[in-house]
């Protein structure tokens, strides 16, 4: 395998979804994970109420990618055949879960800042 | 797969995903990033395929007040790994069409017809349609011709009645192919499957066929009443005997039934028989489905240059390349890239990714007046699908070698999800990436 460049990655990854869905993705993340950041230096402190109603979308985040992606590759939980499927699945569910909470607390923060908390 | 749908609360796994899947596809070299050369030549590329349009790209970037001319007759453009999906009833027909300029660089000029006549002496390409072009540099990429009219009996307007199918003649027929398939495994019968003496593209195809409509037949519950055989053309399933016998052992397990030096004769659309040359003569074996895979050879075009190897593949017409350097042995302004280039292996897209770097660096060292050690190792790959939703991952070169992307992570010959995911979402990604020039 010769070596793998970042604008190959790039390239693929337009094809994927096409430019325009590709890089409005990549702004969507981008304005999410910089919410997230705003709204931990503007509360200058995680409200973990806020953080637990986020953990518990977690699991629900894991089982939305996982079947996401099952819909999008006409595939499901037969079809694990080694170890490395299962990583990648296990992989897909926990970026899943991770981004859900992510969303969570920070659709909360900018719903509900902390002086309006009870 | 540009759908927006339920990405809210997936997208990051899906992108996690897909940047896996997107790597492991990835075994090929990165876009041009190296100097321009300055030159005036007039480069002619025949054929606007994946080695062809790839080409273009990369020498259009590469290259600085060169002349690039392309030839192609066809407006539309096929991603044929596709068609295995569309004849699988899992993508539609249009999947796999787009257009033959919408790939194509400003600066490079298309001409909307096809070559019929290429004089390597005179250094001129004649067109169908009386124009003549001179060129200092040809890249001979016109692909494969299909030779239906071999098959005694058998004529395209056949495919998808009567349990024909011709996943191989386009989007249109594979989805016919589909049809077909999907009456058959309602019921069940006898499929029989094969592929042709000559070399072919993708040699992994009828095998995976072969593959899907034993699962398709399972899920509906009627393989018990289903026989499928696979007659091979010589001893052998697949050339490469690391992965004849792991097909040899998993045809055992899935009960697809098999012959061995059969090639395809004849098709009675009536009686519903295939006739067979073997070594001890015709054979007959009836059928209720099949897919027509005929003869493959170089286009009549290049068949007639005296670019083809005269002692190699003489029924087929290959044309006449170091396996290397894949530049013409006789005229070194002449190269070769994709199905066409006369070499023992790579009639892949895949394997197009990994010529169409060394045809660009041997190309651009020569009009420096340069050398270089750019070569190409025979690097073959293919997704053996062995069912929906799994497939192995195949990648060999000249020596027979497995030659895996990813050694320890994906293994191959084993049946996995992963390799089903690379074919299903990312093989299409990097092949239009690839025609870009950027992959
Ligand atoms: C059913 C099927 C399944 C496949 N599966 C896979 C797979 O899973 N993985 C994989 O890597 N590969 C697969 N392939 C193989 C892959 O599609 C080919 O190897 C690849 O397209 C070769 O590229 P090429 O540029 O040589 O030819 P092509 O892409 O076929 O392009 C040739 C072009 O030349 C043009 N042309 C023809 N004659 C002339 C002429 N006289 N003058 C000018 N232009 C001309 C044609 O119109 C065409 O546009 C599959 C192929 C098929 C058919």
């Amino acid at each position: 395998m010769e070596e793998l460049s970042f604008e190959t990655l790039i390239a693929v990854f337009e094809e994927v979804f096409g430019t325009f869905l590709f890089w409005s993705l990549v702004v969507v993340a981008a304005v999410i994970t910089i919410g997230y950041i705003y709204v931990l230096i503007r509360d200058r402190a995680v409200s973990w109420r806020k953080f637990l109603l986020a953990q518990l979308s977690m699991p629900v985040g894991a089982v939305a990618a996982i079947y996401f992606v099952f819909w999008v590759t006409k595939s499901g939980f037969a079809d694990m055949g080694g170890p490395i499927d299962i990583i990648v699945l296990l992989g897909v569910g926990l970026a899943g879960a991770i981004g859900a909470a992510i969303l969570v607390y920070t659709v909360q923060s900018m719903i509900a800042p902390p002086e309006q908390e009870s | 797969m540009t759908d927006s749908r339920d990405f809210t609360a997936s997208r990051r796994g899906f992108l996690g995903l897909a940047a896996g899947a997107g790597a492991l596809a990835l075994a090929g070299q990165g876009g041009p990033a190296r100097a321009q050369v300055r030159t005036s030549a007039h480069i002619v590329i025949l054929g606007a395929g994946a080695a062809g349009t790839a080409l273009a790209n990369r020498l259009a970037e590469r290259l600085d007040g060169a002349r690039i001319t392309i030839v192609d007759g066809r407006a539309e453009h096929w991603y044929q790994p596709g068609f295995t999906l569309i004849a699988a009833g899992l993508q539609p027909a249009n999947y796999s069409v787009s257009t033959t300029d919408e790939w194509l660089p400003d600066g490079v000029t298309l001409k909307p017809e096809y070559a019929a006549e290429i004089d390597p002496e005179a250094k001129t390409v004649g067109l169908a349609g009386g124009e003549r072009l001179d060129y200092d540099y040809l890249i001979v990429a016109p692909g494969i011709t299909m030779d239906w009219d071999a098959i005694e009996g058998f004529s395209l307007d056949m495919v998808g009645e009567n349990g024909i199918g011709a996943v191989y003649a386009g989007p249109d027929y594979a989805a016919k192919t589909w049809a077909a398939m999907d009456r058959f495994t309602e019921e069940g019968g006898e499929a029989v499957f094969f592929r042709p003496a000559t070399e072919m593209k993708c040699a992994g195809a009828p095998l995976k066929y072969t593959f899907l409509t034993d699962d398709y037949a399972r899920r509906k519950g009627t393989r018990g009443a289903t026989n499928i055989t696979y007659a091979a053309q010589s001893d052998s399933l697949f050339g490469v005997p690391i992965v004849n016998e792991k097909v040899e052992m998993l045809y055992d397990d899935r009960g697809v039934e098999r012959r061995y030096d059969h090639v395809l004769k004849a098709l009675d659309p009536g009686r519903k028989v295939l006739t067979f040359d073997t070594p001890t003569g015709e054979e007959e074996i009836p059928f209720d489905f099949t897919n027509i895979i005929p003869p493959m050879r170089a286009p009549e075009v290049v068949r007639q240059s005296g670019l083809s190897w005269a002692d190699r593949w003489v029924d087929q017409g290959w044309v006449e390349v170091d396996q290397h350097t894949l530049r013409h042995r006789r005229y070194p302004e002449v190269f070769a890239a994709g199905d066409v280039a006369g070499v023992p292996k790579g009639k892949t897209a895949a394997s197009v990714k990994w010529q169409v770097p060394v045809v660009e660096e041997q190309l651009v060292a020569q009009i420096a007046g340069d050398t270089t050690d750019a070569a190409y190792n025979g690097y073959t790959s293919c997704p053996l699908i062995t069912r929906v939703g799994r497939a192995m991952l195949i990648e060999f070169d000249y020596k027979n070698h497995l030659v895996p992307s990813f050694p320890g992570v994906i293994a191959p010959l084993e049946e996995l999800w992963i390799s089903w995911l690379m074919k299903e979402v990312a093989l299409k990604a990097t092949y239009n990436a690839m025609l870009r020039g950027k992959a």
